[in-house]
């Protein structure tokens, strides 16, 4: 029974193989997280390989929640040393952290990206508030908004509009359908949280429930509707261009840096009279915005070899200052007053306090 | 009516209708050739871009006032790293192009060639010191929107609001093609060079590396044991044996399970238990050697199977052993089936990226992978990177990268043919 041996004599072999690397020390600065990041950290891992002449970083796009629990799950050589976020960091996720022995994180705010809604050069360019966007997007709207009676009001039902026309007199004649990411892509939060939520806000009751019932609150200002309205796409913004440019009629949701590179094909829509411009979204009047973050894991420092030049090459004003090479990748600077000190921060290793 | 005469009736709608269930078979293989055709051709018209490269000829003046370093006889690596190579391109433009004082367009001025050119010029220079204090024609890099304004793919016709170059670059670029600096090439650089975020110097060595080493694994791992344990199955197991009979059917099923599946495996096993590193195609191919592995086993079990039974028999008869008759006889003439099963399972493999999105195979890597140990991606990965990248000449690498999958698909699928050509019997 040769065979037999033979299969024994393979699995030994693949089990002694993996062992032998389970000791292997770790040459490159290993960076997971949000796929909104994974552009500009991408960028500057490159710049910082090529400039130094260290190992390139490896930087995998795993979502920013993903990255957390990566991240957070200990101190090993072999976790991330650096976690990329679009949002901050959940106080559930730093106990987390916490727990698992990872209590040195330092908080580096990289800066901004602005959402699109955006449509076919060739349509004329829509001119949103973001209770236009609350009545076309959510799942639930106040009747009294619905059928114009205020009698019904604190009601709330199945989102009844179908044509834009219907929201507002302003908006055209047509039917609404938006293209959107799906619930794992951090743009889906922001969508959420500061258009529809931001949307839903601005009805007084809405605010009364916020205080009275968040859950329920929560509930019927975040969640988008199902009926066909609103389609997720996949994480993929190149494909909801492409619609876009097929079919002049629809709206799709992406990120800046994507509407910066093809402005001679979709146009971004204005939210409560704001352009998307540069200057928009860095002082804060067009709505849509969103930090970007990264983690730091300090205990690694000292550890990986580059890891504190690597932080260095980002927080460095040529970097992700106003004139920085991230800019022209379509990353929105923060304030010379926050640069400053999340730079500072970074460099000092300042433990995040939550 | 007699029963001829019965048949000769009916007999114009048979043939009727043999001949249209020929031509729905006909018609079925044309439609498939032609999705295949306009596939094949939709990705070589969107490739073909990225085949060639903008150059741009400038004069680099390597004088020691401008890399502000002292004359001396030799210098070590370490001095000639650091020096300030970024001033070398722009002091070229500067003077090519005199007189523009506007910031943003000084700063569009220096982007006219890419990012890289500065750390080529280091590489020149550390190779060869002597170029310090010379100045030398150089054709280097231009950055990606100004390789898609020499290509044509931008319309010069649209607002220059609507556009990524603008005017006063176009009058640039004219300026220098009509003194003969701007050149197009082919894109070595392609073939040559790791993953990059700027378009134009991104390759895809780095991927075509990383999938050979992670399907070196994946065979190293799959044929030995998928055809051992095909041929215990198919030779020695006992028929009717319960255990037997469920090894069988959990094989069966295990083909049939979704990838992804394979991928979470791997992460608690490989990666979590026996600490293999993360993202090398060590991690990979393991992973992707137990999803190919029942595939192996299936296939190998076939064509063991159709090996005539006189064969074994006769060699039985004359004395050998079932060892003997196996190696021998059984193994070599089921070889081109094992084969054919061997490498469509591997043509699988190499196509899928789920599992290893668990085990982060799924990650920019710029450096090439030297070994099973470095980080690296694998092709389908660099094809789904690339086409979620926001640049603009990112489209036309994609479908270059699904070309280089498709020819190193090919080349495995020929392997295939002329193994199976060498190792056929007929009987």
């Amino acid at each position: 029974m040769l065979n037999k041996k033979n299969i024994i004599l393979l699995i030994v072999t693949v089990f002694a193989t993996t062992m032998a690397v389970v000791t292997q020390a770790r040459e490159n600065i290993n960076i997971v997280g949000s796929s909104t990041v994974f552009p500009f950290a991408t960028v500057v891992a490159e710049t910082f390989g090529k400039k130094t002449g260290m190992p390139t970083p490896k930087v995998e796009s795993t979502g920013s929640g993903g990255g957390m629990k990566l991240f957070c799950k200990g101190n090993g050589i072999n976790t991330p040393d650096i976690t990329n976020s679009s949002r901050r960091i959940k106080n559930a996720e730093f106990e987390k952290c916490h727990k698992n022995g990872v209590k040195n994180i330092t908080e580096v705010l990289v800066g901004f990206d602005g959402i699109a809604i955006a449509n076919s050069k060739y349509s004329p360019i829509f001119n949103l508030s973001l209770k236009d966007i609350y009545l076309a997007l959510a799942d639930k709207v106040p009747a009294s908004v619905a059928y114009k009676d205020l009698n019904m009001s604190g009601l709330m039902i199945d989102n009844p509009f179908t044509r834009w026309s219907q929201i507002n007199k302003n908006l055209p004649d047509i039917a609404i359908r938006v293209l959107g990411p799906p619930p794992t892509s951090g743009t889906r939060d922001a969508l959420q949280e500061l258009a529809v939520e931001g949307g839903c806000k601005t009805y007084p009751f809405m605010r009364i429930m916020k205080k009275e019932d968040k859950k329920q609150y929560k509930k019927l200002c975040r969640t988008i509707r199902e009926d066909g309205h609103f389609v997720e796409m996949g994480e993929n913004d190149n494909l909801i261009i492409q619609k876009l440019v097929n079919d002049r009629d629809v709206l799709g949701i992406f990120g800046f840096s994507f509407l910066e590179q093809n402005s001679d094909k979709v146009q971004g829509s204005s939210v409560n009279g704001n352009a998307i411009t540069f200057e928009n979204i860095a002082n804060g009047s067009y709505p849509i915005s969103r930090p970007l973050y990264f983690y730091i894991k300090n205990s690694h420092r000292g550890k990986i070899r580059g890891l504190n030049e690597y932080i260095a090459e980002f927080v460095n004003e040529d970097t992700f200052g106003e004139e920085g090479y991230l800019v022209d990748k379509g990353l929105i600077p923060s304030s010379k007053i926050n640069r400053n000190k999340f730079a500072n921060d970074a460099m000092d290793s300042v433990n995040l306090e939550l | 009516m007699n029963n001829i005469e019965i048949v000769q009736k009916g007999l114009k709608k048979r043939y009727a209708k043999e001949r249209r269930f020929k031509a729905y078979g006909v018609f079925s293989i044309i439609i498939s050739l032609s999705f295949l055709a306009f596939l094949l051709f939709d990705i070589a018209l969107k490739a073909a871009p990225a085949f060639t490269q903008t150059y741009i000829k400038l004069d680099i003046d390597f004088s020691h006032k401008v890399l502000r370093i002292n004359e001396k006889s030799s210098y070590t690596k370490d001095e000639l790293f650091e020096l300030p190579y970024h001033k070398l391109p722009s002091k070229s433009l500067y003077q090519l192009f005199p007189g523009i004082e506007n910031r943003k367009q000084k700063k569009a001025l220096r982007k006219l060639v890419s990012s890289g050119v500065r750390y080529n010029l280091r590489n020149m220079v550390i190779k060869n010191s002597k170029l310090i204090g010379t100045s030398k024609s150089i054709w280097v890099l231009a950055d990606d929107d100004i390789d898609s304004l020499v290509k044509g793919l931008i319309d010069r016709n649209i607002p220059e609001a609507d556009r990524r170059v603008k005017d006063f670059q176009i009058a640039w670029i004219d300026k220098l093609q009509l003194e003969n600096r701007v050149e197009s090439r082919f894109n070595i650089n392609f073939f040559t060079s790791g993953d990059s975020r700027e378009p134009e110097q991104a390759g895809i060595l780095g991927a075509l590396k990383g999938s050979l080493y992670t399907m070196l694994i994946t065979l190293l791992l799959s044929f030995p044991i998928g055809v051992a344990a095909a041929v215990y199955l198919e030779e020695f197991a006992h028929k009717n044996n319960w255990l037997v009979d469920m090894i069988e059917v959990n094989i069966n099923n295990l083909a049939a399970v979704p990838s992804i599946v394979f991928g979470i495996l791997g992460l608690a096993v490989y990666i979590n238990l026996f600490g293999v590193p993360r993202s090398a195609p060590l991690a990979g191919g393991l992973v992707l050697g137990l999803m190919t592995l029942p595939i192996i086993i299936i296939t190998t079990r076939a064509a063991i199977k159709s090996v005539p039974p006189s064969i074994r028999e006769a060699a039985l008869g004359l004395g050998a052993s079932k060892m003997q008759v196996i190696i021998h006889h059984v193994l070599p003439l089921s070889m081109p089936g094992i084969l054919t099963g061997s490498i469509i399972g591997m043509a699988q493999a190499l196509g899928e990226t789920a599992p290893l999105l668990m085990i982060g195979m799924v990650a920019f890597v710029a450096d090439i992978p030297q070994g099973f140990f470095d980080p690296s991606t694998v092709l389908p990965v660099q094809i789904y990177i690339w086409s979620d990248s926001p640049e603009r000449s990112f489209i036309a690498l994609t479908s270059a990268a699904i070309i280089m999958l498709l020819v190193f698909l090919f080349l495995m699928n020929l392997l295939a043919i002329i193994l199976r050509k060498k190792f056929e019997t007929r009987w």
